[in-house]
């Protein structure tokens, strides 16, 4: 180490300069987050109440997760917890498949009975159609439908469409489909029972008879373009067994009929994705359905047919209801835990490294500014919240960060003992702590990547302010507290040792020092 | 201050402490440590929290609360399976139940906020599915083993091979006796204290750094000089760096202190808690086994190579055959090899007239 000695004296106003050039930085950064209007932090629904759901996908053993299966099932989802009108809910799915579901505010049952609901796909025959405002839908009763094909006869008189009764026609006419809450999805979807459901975009409403095709019965379904009849973008689909029968009977009884009962509704999760007018008896197994249809809105309708066709069926892992009292319960709680444990460590540095003790309080408050800068603009940039695990983690890098101080601290302290001036000690014993502080931070950068890697859920946050923390910590050792000893090894309180420097002769117990053989 | 004082002597070998040369008796504790929380774990097991087992934890908050009507509420509700209900302070009410439909829980609610009259919403529930606590178990697997792997790597590339063994043993030594301590109190495992326990990796290794870094400064070159022996040179680096892992460990201990003081008494049990605690058992013996494992091992892996029992001989031999903290089993072979070497490398070799006490 000692050939090194020499590239590390480095010129007195050079430290004077990292100090500045970091306050700059420092500055440029929070002018940033001021002029970006985030001043306050993102909190986790731990520390502000709220309700948060995960689930994870049920595969086989050895099964793998498809991908697009769970994009789909989140898409799902989005749509109930929208309906909420919940603002900031956030609806994602993470790399091995599980899907979080979060909803600020209020903790209620109600999310997970939403979210909870497994999605169905089935096909229905379309019995009566009408705007989704409720306010403009006249009665269906006209004397013209007086057509067979109901299976019971209906117990009003047959001014109603077939299959329609004096029940089903007034909560028809009472739906309003451009209320979000109709819109949910997930709701009681018997298919022994006629439904009245809206539209997914809430445009239309419509009552519809018993389920005739089930979801599972649908054994492909793709987008394609039909190149050849120039019919545009449209969706092939093909049946199993039991799938083909079922869609032939359908198919073969509604095609005579007169429009809107000669369509088959497609419903998922409760909701008309499509109607399609049924064109004639379709026995063999595969259909087609074409319309106006752009490559995105047939791969859409593709995919809700194959997926909704074998419904991702997704467990519910963890549910986790806190109320506004507790979330900030656990907000005080954690910083109270924070301000208890900076003051502990700050008295004992002082204690223990009297004025040295001054220059790793400095570098707390310095990596905490940075920290909590961090915190501010990594919710801007990555859509950073805290949580109480990662104000934990933050905690526990009070302990990391001082660290690094009392190895250089206790380097520099050695190399005095050593009986090298204050001065060159400051570099020397810099040269030795650097390569120990670098090589112990980052065993924690690894430490703290591997731990966001493999964990899950909230602990990630821990491991999250933990790596940051210790990054920090790496940036506060060089470009502070490092220039700071240098600038204060030129002042007299240190260099000429002063009882309360923490570099006296006395507590470094150098007395005896003279003529023994240098190690 | 007076350990200040003891710094400067730890430092200059005036005052030391023969950690390496009793290594026998830390291995001995630890061995019995291990064995005690290999029995532990056997025979008790750990206690899972509902993360593993699936189930409820419902939290009311109210002026008065009491066990027994937290339990005839739950009954009212249709929670006929074992429940353990818990006072937190004054105002606190944990309920914890097995894995139960949704439409249970959901009564159990209503009929808590009913008893206590405070709104359904103030109720905090928390609900985990049974198979959540396997996934965290096999990720918190992969993730030890990967660590290992990695640190492994990087600590030969940094240090060397043997440093890099020596610590890896120190660490799964450390989250093996914690893991065994949890096994024996019967603490709460959940999560958190699974995160808790990967952490302790982070923090075990820090000190083991720190020190092992003083050992490779102390010995290298060591055996151009028969000054010392490796186990002499890496017992100084010990007491050399032993205010500094004294302090080191202090100072992080104190914050995962006041989260588990704070965390406990404030929040009664929840992540704080049981993440702190890991910590709080895993630093103590992090910090222990950095002085008494690692470097003890390190040790005893060098001792074995030929080149260092040549060098404990010459020491030896210069001490005027003062034991040594060597096995002597090689003591023929050693001879030759000694003045084979003393012939290469002439006048560095002689003796000095005051050889280095110990």
């Amino acid at each position: 180490m000692s050939a090194n000695i020499s590239k590390a004296t480095k010129k007195p106003a050079k430290s004077g300069r990292t100090i500045a050039a970091l306050l700059v930085i420092f500055i440029a950064f929070a002018a940033l987050a001021i002029f970006q209007g985030d001043t306050k932090l993102k909190l986790g629904l731990d520390l502000r109440g709220g309700t948060s759901v995960t689930l994870a996908p049920k595969v086989a053993a050895g099964g793998k997760v498809d991908t697009a299966a769970v994009e789909q099932a989140v898409a799902i989802i989005r749509q109930r917890v929208n309906s909420l009108g919940v603002a900031e809910s956030e609806v994602s799915s993470q790399s091995n498949g599980d899907i979080i579901v979060s909803v600020p505010g209020n903790s209620s049952s109600r999310v997970v009975d939403l979210v909870g609901a497994t999605a169905q796909l089935r096909f229905r025959q379309v019995l009566a159609v009408g705007a989704g405002n409720a306010a403009t839908t006249a009665s269906l009763a006209t004397p013209a439908a007086t057509k067979a094909g109901a299976k019971k006869p209906a117990a009003t008189p047959a001014t109603f469409p077939s299959g329609v009764t004096m029940a089903l026609d007034t909560a028809f006419k009472n739906l309003d489909c451009t209320v979000p809450a109709n819109r949910q999805g997930g709701a009681i979807d018997d298919p022994n029972q006629p439904l009245i459901s809206c539209s997914r975009d809430g445009s239309s409403k419509y009552i519809l008879a018993a389920a005739e095709v089930e979801g599972d019965q649908v054994s492909k379904a793709s987008a394609v373009l039909d190149n050849t009849n120039g019919n545009g973008w449209m969706v092939l689909l093909n049946f199993n067994g039991a799938g083909t029968s079922a869609f032939g009977k359908m198919t073969t009884r509604v095609t005579s009929l007169a429009s809107p009962q000669n369509q088959a509704a497609i419903v998922l999760d409760g909701l008309v994705v499509s109607a399609p007018r049924i064109n004639e008896a379709i026995n063999t197994g595969s259909a087609q359905i074409s319309g106006s249809f752009t490559q995105t809105l047939a791969t859409d309708l593709a995919n809700k047919l194959k997926y909704g066709a074998l419904p991702l069926s997704l467990s519910v892992q963890e549910i986790n209801q806190i109320s506004p009292t507790l979330g900030s319960d656990q907000l005080h709680a954690g910083l109270l835990a924070g301000l208890i444990g900076l003051i502990l460590v700050v008295l004992y540095s002082l204690l223990y490294y009297r004025g040295l003790g001054l220059v790793s309080v400095g570098s707390l408050l310095v990596a905490g500014s940075i920290t909590y800068l961090s915190f501010l603009l990594l919710g801007k940039w990555i859509g950073f919240t805290l949580t109480l695990a990662g104000i934990a983690g933050a905690i526990v890098s009070i302990g990391i960060t001082a660290d690094s101080f009392i190895v250089y601290f206790e380097r520099l302290r050695d190399e005095v003992r050593d009986g090298r001036s204050l001065r060159t000690a400051v570099q020397t014993g810099w040269l030795r702590a650097r390569r120990t502080i670098l090589v112990a931070d980052f065993v924690s950068l690894i430490a703290a990547g591997l731990l966001y890697f493999f964990a899950v859920g909230g602990v990630r946050g821990f491991a999250f302010t933990l790596g940051l923390t210790t990054f920090v910590d790496l940036i506060v050792v060089f470009f502070f507290t490092k220039p700071l000893v240098t600038i204060l090894s030129k002042v007299a309180f240190y260099s000429e040792g002063n009882n309360l420097s923490g570099l006296s002769a006395k507590s470094l117990g150098v007395v005896a020092v003279t003529g023994k053989d240098a190690l | 201050m007076a350990l200040s004082g003891i710094g400067g002597r730890l430092y200059r070998g005036d005052t030391s402490f023969n950690f390496i040369a009793k290594r026998r008796r830390w291995f001995a504790a630890s061995g019995l440590l291990i064995i005690i929380s290999a029995i532990a774990l056997g025979t008790q097991g750990l206690k899972l929290g509902i993360e593993f087992k699936g189930g409820s934890v419902l939290t009311v908050k109210a002026a008065s609360v009491t066990v027994a009507d937290g339990q005839a509420a739950l009954k009212s509700a249709g929670v006929t399976t074992e429940s353990i209900v818990q006072k937190i302070g004054t105002d606190k009410l944990r309920l914890q139940t097995t894995d139960l439909p949704q439409s249970t829980i959901s009564a159990a609610r209503t009929a808590l906020a009913a008893t206590f009259k405070v709104d359904p919403s103030n109720i905090d529930i928390q609900t985990v599915g049974p198979s959540w606590g396997k996934e965290i178990t096999h990720k918190a697997i992969y993730g030890l083993i990967g660590f290992l792997i990695v640190v492994m790597l990087y600590l030969a590339m940094a240090f060397e091979p043997k440093m890099a063994l020596s610590a890896i043993v120190a660490v799964i030594h450390d989250v093996f006796i914690t893991v065994g301590i949890y096994a024996l109190v019967g603490f709460d495992v959940t999560p958190a204290t699974v995160i808790g326990f990967l952490t302790i990796l982070g923090y075990s290794l820090y000190d083991t750094v720190v020190v092992f870094d003083k050992v490779r400064e102390n010995t290298k070159g060591i055996t151009a000089t028969a000054k010392q022996t490796y186990s002499q040179a890496a017992n100084l680096a010990l007491n050399q760096t032993l205010v500094r892992s004294f302090n080191t460990s202090l100072i992080a201990l104190l914050p995962v202190a006041s989260i588990l003081f704070v965390g406990a008494g404030l929040l009664g049990a929840g992540t704080l808690k049981d993440l702190s605690l890991a910590l709080f058992i895993g630093l103590a013996t992090g910090t222990y086994s950095s002085i008494f494992v690692a470097t003890p091992l390190l040790a005893t892996l060098h001792e074995r190579e030929p080149a260092m029992q040549a060098l404990a001989k010459r020491v030896s031999a210069r001490s005027g055959g003062v034991e040594s903290t060597v096995d002597k089993n090689t003591a023929g072979v050693v001879t030759s090899t000694h003045s084979k070497e003393s012939h290469e490398r002439g006048p560095r070799n002689q003796p000095k007239r005051k050889p280095r006490r110990r």
